[in-house]
C-alpha cells in the first residue's frame, strides 16, 4: 500500500472539472485509488462517489493506492494532483 | 418571405431563429417487468447513445464556443460513466423487476439529492447535473428525439401548446419570443410571455416543420408572424424595436415615482411572480411589493412534494429579497390545468370544477400544514401574508384558521421561530365568493380578485379552449359588477381589496377599476411602469 497525503490549491475544490479528469488518470491504473478527505473516503475512479466528499481550497486529503501497480499510481496522482488541484 | 398570422399576446417585437420544441410530457410510470435482463439491455443501448450525443455536442461546442463552455458535455459524459449510478439503474432493475425509465428516475432522484444536500453551492448545482444526464437517458429509452434547446444563442420557441410544468422548465435566457401553434391568448404560455415581457404569438394553427431554424420576425402587437423576411420587412421592424426602446426609456423614468392621479388618488401597484427568478424583474420595474406570488413552482417544478425546507427557504429568500416590502404568497393552486405526476389526482370530467387549490389543501390536511409551517416561519424574515385560492364558503375559512392554529402549535412546541400575525387574505375568484363577499369579508385582511378564474367561472367558458375565443368577453359587464361589488364589501369591512388577475393589467379598465377604489393592481413586472404611466396621467376629478 502506498499512501501520501495532499493540500488542495485550487480555489474551488475538487468540482467537476478535476474530478472527472481525476477519475479519468485514476483509471489508468488497476490498482484501487481511494481518497480520503476528513472522515469520508471515496474511489478515485467513481466521480459522483468523488464530488459527494466536498473536498474544497485548503483541504488536506489522504491518497492511498493498493494493487500490483501500487508505486506507479502513487506517483502518478501525485503529479496529477500538483498540476491540477 | 411568408406572413401567418395568430393572436398577439404581449406588446413587444423581435427576431431571431426558429426553434421547434418536441414535447415528452409523459411522466415516468413504474412498470413490472418480466425479463429484467432486456431492461438491462436497454439501458446499455440508451448509456450508448446518450453517451454519443454528448460527444458530438462536445465537439460542436468545442468548434463554436471554445473549450470553457464545451466542458460541461464531457463532464456529463463522465457521469454516464460513473460506477455507483450505474449499478444502482441495474441493481433497481434487477431487484425490483421494473422498466429502465423507472430505475433511472428513482437513481436519479438519489444521485441529486445526494448534491443538493451539500454546504457548497456550487456542488448543490450538481443535481442538475445529474438530473439532465437522467432525463437524456429517459429519453433516448424512450426513443424520442432531443427536446432541449440545445442552440447557443437565444431562439423563438415554436410548440403546439405548453403545459405550466413545461413552461418552469425552461431555459427561459434562451428564448426570445413563443409561438404556438394551439393555445389562447389566456393560456399560460401567454401569461408567462407577459411575465418574461417578450412577445408570444398563440394559436397560429400550422407551420410548416421546414420553418424549423429559419429566421423570423415575431410582432406580439399585431399577432404577426414573417417567416424568412425581406428587407423591407427587417426595416419596418428595426423601426418599431426603436419606437419601443423609446417607450421603454419614457417607463423607466417612472421609477420611484407614485401611483397617484393627477387629482391626487394613490393606488398600490405591486407584481404577480411565478417563482424566485421573477423577483428581480418585479424589484427593477419598481413594484411596491408583490402581490400574488405563486407558490406552485414548487410544486411543480420538482418530482416529489416540496418538503417544509424547500418551501421555507424559498419563501424565506422571497421575503428577504423584498427587504421589508410585501410579499403575498398563495398557497398552493394545483389541479385544473396545473398537474404534477407525484400527487396522481385523479382525472377528472371538469377539472377547473373539481379537485383543486384549497381543496386539496382540506382534504389533505398534513400537505396543507406543511406549506403553512413554512410561510409561518418565513414571516419572521419579512413582511409575508398568505393568501388561499378558490375559496367559496366561509366554512371553508373555518377550516383553513383551524389549520392554522394547529400548524402554530406545531411550531410552538417544537421552538422553531415563526410569526404569530400574519395578515391572511382569500383570492375572490369563484362567482360564490364574489356574491357573499359582504360575509367573508370580516374574516379576512383583504381581497384580491382572481379575474381570469372569475371570468371563466361567470362566464361559463374554458379560459384554455381557443374555439371560445370569440365568446370570451373580458370586459363582460356581469364580471365588473361583481369586482365592484366585491371592492365595496371590502371597503364596508374596513379591509383592502386588489386585483391580480390579467385584467388588472389591461390599461383600458384602470380608469374605471380606480373608480371603483381599488386599492392594489397587481400585475406582471413589465407592467407595473407602464400602469403607473397611465394612473400618472388619469384625473378622476375628485
Amino acid at each position: 500500500m502506498k499512501q501520501f497525503a495532499y493540500t488542495i490549491k485550487d480555489e474551488n475544490g475538487i468540482h467537476a472539472r478535476p474530478a472527472g479528469q481525476l477519475v479519468q488518470a485514476a483509471k489508468a491504473y488497476q490498482s484501487e485509488i481511494t481518497i480520503t478527505s476528513g472522515d469520508k473516503s471515496a474511489s478515485a475512479k467513481k466521480l459522483f462517489a468523488l464530488m459527494g466528499l466536498g473536498v474544497k481550497q485548503g483541504d488536506s486529503i489522504t491518497v492511498t493506492a493498493e494493487g500490483p501497480d501500487e508505486t506507479e499510481a502513487a506517483a502518478g496522482m501525485e503529479v496529477f494532483l500538483q498540476a491540477n488541484l | 418571405m411568408k406572413r401567418i398570422q395568430g393572436k398577439g399576446v404581449c406588446g413587444a417585437v423581435t427576431m431571431g431563429r426558429l426553434y421547434f420544441y418536441r414535447k415528452d410530457n409523459d411522466p415516468i410510470s413504474r412498470k413490472t417487468v418480466t425479463d429484467p435482463e432486456a431492461e438491462q439491455q436497454r439501458f446499455a443501448k440508451a448509456r450508448q447513445q446518450a453517451a454519443k450525443e454528448l460527444e458530438a455536442l462536445h465537439e460542436k461546442a468545442l468548434r463554436e464556443v471554445g473549450e470553457i463552455h464545451a466542458q460541461i458535455f464531457e463532464i456529463h459524459r463522465m457521469m454516464l460513466d460513473d460506477e455507483d449510478y450505474c449499478s444502482s439503474v441495474s441493481h433497481i432493475i434487477d431487484t425490483q423487476h421494473v422498466n429502465a425509465e423507472y430505475a433511472v428516475l428513482r437513481t436519479s432522484d438519489t444521485f441529486s439529492q445526494m448534491f443538493e444536500t451539500m454546504t457548497d453551492e456550487y456542488m448543490r448545482a450538481r443535481a442538475t447535473d445529474v438530473v439532465d444526464i437522467s432525463n437524456r437517458l429517459i429519453r433516448c429509452l424512450k426513443g424520442d428525439s432531443d427536446g432541449r434547446i440545445l442552440s447557443r444563442e437565444p431562439v423563438i420557441l415554436v410548440a403546439e401548446d405548453l403545459t405550466p410544468s413545461e413552461t418552469v422548465q425552461l431555459d427561459k435566457e434562451k428564448i426570445l419570443a413563443f409561438l404556438t401553434l394551439r393555445g389562447s391568448e389566456n393560456s399560460h404560455t401567454a401569461i408567462l410571455a407577459r411575465t418574461m415581457a417578450i412577445p408570444a404569438v398563440v394559436g397560429l394553427g400550422k407551420l410548416d416543420p421546414e420553418a424549423d431554424g429559419k429566421t423570423a420576425i415575431v410582432d406580439g402587437f399585431t399577432g404577426t408572424v414573417c417567416i424568412d423576411p425581406d428587407e423591407a420587412a427587417v426595416a419596418a421592424y428595426t423601426r418599431k424595436k426603436q419606437e419601443e426602446e423609446e417607450k421603454h426609456r419614457l417607463w423607466q423614468s417612472l421609477r420611484g415615482k407614485p401611483n397617484t392621479t393627477r387629482d391626487g388618488r394613490s393606488i398600490q401597484l405591486y407584481a404577480n411572480i411565478g417563482g424566485l427568478d421573477d423577483i428581480n424583474a418585479a424589484l427593477q420595474n419598481d413594484a411596491g411589493g408583490i402581490g400574488l406570488f405563486r407558490s406552485e413552482f414548487l410544486y411543480l417544478q420538482n418530482d416529489h412534494l416540496p418538503t417544509e425546507e424547500e418551501q421555507f427557504r424559498a419563501y424565506r429568500e422571497a421575503a428577504e429579497k423584498l427587504a421589508g416590502k410585501k410579499v403575498i404568497i398563495r398557497t398552493m393552486d394545483i389541479g385544473a390545468d396545473k398537474q404534477t405526476g407525484y400527487l396522481k389526482l385523479p382525472k377528472e370530467e371538469n377539472p377547473a370544477l373539481g379537485y383543486r387549490a384549497i381543496r386539496i389543501c382540506l382534504t389533505e390536511p398534513e400537505l396543507f400544514r406543511t406549506q403553512l409551517r413554512a410561510l409561518y416561519r418565513a414571516g419572521v424574515y419579512g413582511d409575508v401574508s398568505i393568501m388561499f385560492p378558490m375559496i367559496t364558503s366561509p366554512e371553508e375559512l373555518k377550516r383553513i384558521r383551524e389549520q392554522i392554529a394547529i400548524a402554530q402549535q406545531e411550531l410552538r412546541t417544537q421552538e422553531i421561530p415563526f410569526r404569530e400575525e400574519m395578515e391572511t387574505g382569500i383570492m375572490i375568484e369563484t362567482p360564490a365568493a364574489a356574491v357573499i363577499s359582504d360575509i367573508l369579508a370580516p374574516m379576512v385582511d383583504f381581497f384580491s380578485i382572481g379575474t381570469n378564474d372569475l371570468t371563466q367561472y361567470t362566464l361559463a367558458i374554458d379560459r384554455q379552449n381557443p374555439s371560445l375565443e370569440s365568446f370570451y368577453q373580458p370586459h363582460h359587464e356581469a364580471v365588473l359588477r361583481l369586482i365592484h361589488q366585491v371592492i365595496q364589501n371590502a371597503h364596508k369591512a374596513g379591509i383592502w381589496a386588489g386585483i391580480c388577475g390579467e385584467l388588472g393589467a389591461d390599461p383600458t379598465l384602470t380608469e374605471q377599476f380606480l373608480r371603483m377604489g381599488v386599492d392594489e393592481l397587481s400585475v406582471s413586472p413589465a407592467q407595473i411602469l407602464p400602469i403607473r404611466d397611465k394612473i400618472r396621467s388619469m384625473d378622476l376629478g375628485s
